[in-house]
């Protein structure tokens, strides 16, 4: 197995607070890893931290072999040009949790633009990948909808085909179903579901447990800003060694 | 169906506000609506005002200081049309202008870069903290100033080509600086606001998705803060095509001052200040038209808000109505398929 995430000693900042305390998160290529944890323990931060959408103050991440968003020179490492960063993004696909699609587009228009923009893909190839994937995440009938006329669900649904659409090497999703509601949540499950058994790298935040149960190959709890405890889901969530993790389990069960 | 109400007012307001199952309202059916909504107050309201109006209308239609003949005869002249046109042309190049430089100093302004900021900060402040008018006029007499315009390499470099400043400086020219300037101060403030209401998440996530951030704010956010942007837009195109007779200052011939180089001669004031009004409204209306369908583009995919809770419940409903019939989730099954 080759190593296609490795988050080195990743420290982040906000004013005076650390939220990150320089952790570390390795995630093999094919592998499916939920961040589990209390509110503001770091989840959302450290995905961000992955493809850079918060810069950290401390550490390297490397996607696939290649140092994100910092090149290494002689006098150390330096932030690199926006563009190269843009570029690294494609390989990452990141879902939201308020979804984030484009407002004034169509679900087709908004899993087609960034190929096109982005991967340079001709209006009609995109397009048709795009309807491939929107076909995909059960919404063939949904090309010319926009994001208000759709349910949550199907907002998140397209978010993933979107995402999806750059095809990224590893797909980072931040608490994909907390803003939906109960009744939703299933449909989002099942595409994230059908795309482990397709063998996507993954990394998910969530608050789902029975879903981490069911999907994940290793489960990470953390808390205030650390990795508190790290394995295979069914021994970290049914026999969990660290008090931390127990009392937040038995919080939220 | 909806559910039977037991409360006593239910009646009532149904009839008040009564709300159709369809969201299409025709427009007779707007009508009955409106005319269903009325009660005996509304409709007591109503008389007085109709009775004001047909009185004033009387009165502006009968006296005959109005003089609406000489109104007719000079509304299509020729000086008139000219002035006219010459409105639209500074109009629509200090529109320009204003709004290509606003768009500029509105991006410079939320930047994040320093010094960029900082000069699109300074340049709103000079330019929206003097009136108008005193812009036109320093423009206008930026001959007593500097003698001649120079481009060249600053600090005693050579000089690619000089002209004297009253050559290029005419009044058209000194109107369109004016106005081109003064209108980009405005405009730069209602883009910044239009950019502004664009959410956070949107720009993440085309970051994320790999967009640069030219292409994020081409094909991100200005699409959309232009829903933001066109009401208030319009204001300031529909302002400027007003303060453009403040250029009859400088002697510049549009609508305004040919009327009054008209009235100074043949001193029918009020017909020939009545013909430039209405002249004035005209364009205004059209400009009013225009913005509507240009809003209506621009809104693909929104919502706008009622100012009622109707809105609000017809949002929920649309939330919970089922997926049309076909649509079929991927991989149905659920539970530990791994």
């Amino acid at each position: 197995m080759t190593e296609m995430v490795i988050a080195k000693k990743i420290r982040k900042r906000f004013g005076d607070t650390e939220v990150l305390h320089g952790l570390d998160l390795t995630v093999q290529a094919g592998e499916v890893v939920c961040l589990i944890g209390p509110s503001g323990s770091g989840k959302s931060t450290l995905l961000r931290c992955i493809n850079h959408l918060e810069r950290p103050n401390g550490g390297t991440v490397t996607v696939n072999g290649e140092l994100v968003g910092v090149v290494r020179k002689k006098s150390g490492l330096t932030p690199m040009r926006p563009a190269q960063l843009s570029k690294q993004r494609t390989d990452i696909g990141m879902v939201f949790q308020s979804f984030n699609l484009f407002a004034h587009k169509t679900a087709l228009e908004n899993v087609a633009l960034a190929p096109r923009l982005a991967r340079r893909e001709s209006r009609e190839e995109a397009v048709r990948r795009a309807e491939k994937l929107l076909a995909q995440v059960g919404l063939a009938a949904f090309h010319n909808s926009y994001p208000a006329e759709m349910s949550g669900g199907q907002q998140q649904r397209v978010a993933i085909a979107r995402a999806l659409a750059m095809l990224p090497k590893v797909m980072l999703f931040d608490e994909p179903t907390s803003a939906l509601d109960p009744e939703l949540v299933g449909e989002v499950l099942d595409v994230i579901r059908t795309l482990a058994r397709h063998g996507m790298t993954m990394i998910i935040a969530t608050h789902e447990l029975s879903f981490a149960r069911d999907v994940a190959d290793r489960v990470v709890f953390m808390d205030a800003g650390q990795i508190v405890e790290s394995g295979p889901a069914r021994e970290v969530l049914a026999q969990p060694r660290e008090e931390r993790t127990r009392a937040f389990l038995s919080r939220i069960l | 169906m909806q559910p039977k109400l037991t409360n006593p007012e239910a009646d009532r307001s149904e009839r008040v506000s009564p709300v159709d199952d369809d969201d299409v309202i025709t427009p007779p059916g707007r009508v009955r609506r409106l005319l269903r909504a009325q009660t005996p107050a509304h409709w007591a309201v109503s008389a007085v005002l109709v009775l004001i109006g047909i009185q004033m209308a009387i009165s502006v239609a009968r006296n005959s200081n109005f003089q609406w003949d000489v109104v007719g005869d000079y509304m299509f002249s020729r000086p008139i049309l000219t002035g006219l046109a010459r409105t639209l042309e500074l109009t629509a190049i200090s529109a320009v202008v204003g709004y290509a430089l606003g768009a500029l100093l509105a991006v410079m302004n939320l930047s994040g870069a320093y010094l960029p900021a900082a000069v699109s900060r300074a340049f709103v402040w000079f330019f929206r903290g003097t009136p108008l008018l005193v812009q036109l006029l320093f423009w206008f007499n930026l001959g007593a100033l500097y003698r001649s315009i120079s481009v060249g390499v600053p600090f005693g470099g050579p000089t690619f080509f000089s002209v004297d400043s009253n050559s290029v400086i005419t009044p058209f020219t000194a109107a369109i600086l004016g106005l081109g300037l003064n209108a980009g101060a405005y405009f730069s403030e209602v883009v910044r606001a239009g950019i502004l209401s664009i959410h956070h998440g949107q720009v993440e996530a085309a970051s994320a998705l790999g967009l640069s951030r030219t292409q994020t704010l081409r094909t991100v956010i200005m699409p959309q803060a232009m829903r933001v942007i066109i009401p208030p837009g319009f204001n300031e195109i529909i302002g400027m095509l007003k303060y453009s007779s403040m250029v009859s200052v400088l002697a510049v011939p549009e609508l305004l001052y040919t009327a009054e180089l008209i009235y100074a001669r043949t001193f029918q004031t009020i017909p020939m200040l009545i013909v430039a009004s209405i002249w004035y409204l005209i364009l205004t209306t059209i400009l009013s038209i225009v913005q509507h369908y240009i809003e209506k583009h621009f809104g693909k995919g929104f919502r706008n808000p009622k100012v009622s809770d109707r809105a609000g419940d017809r949002a929920t409903a649309y939330q919970l109505e089922g997926p049309p019939e076909g649509e079929r989730m991927l991989g149905g099954e659920s539970g530990g398929n791994r």
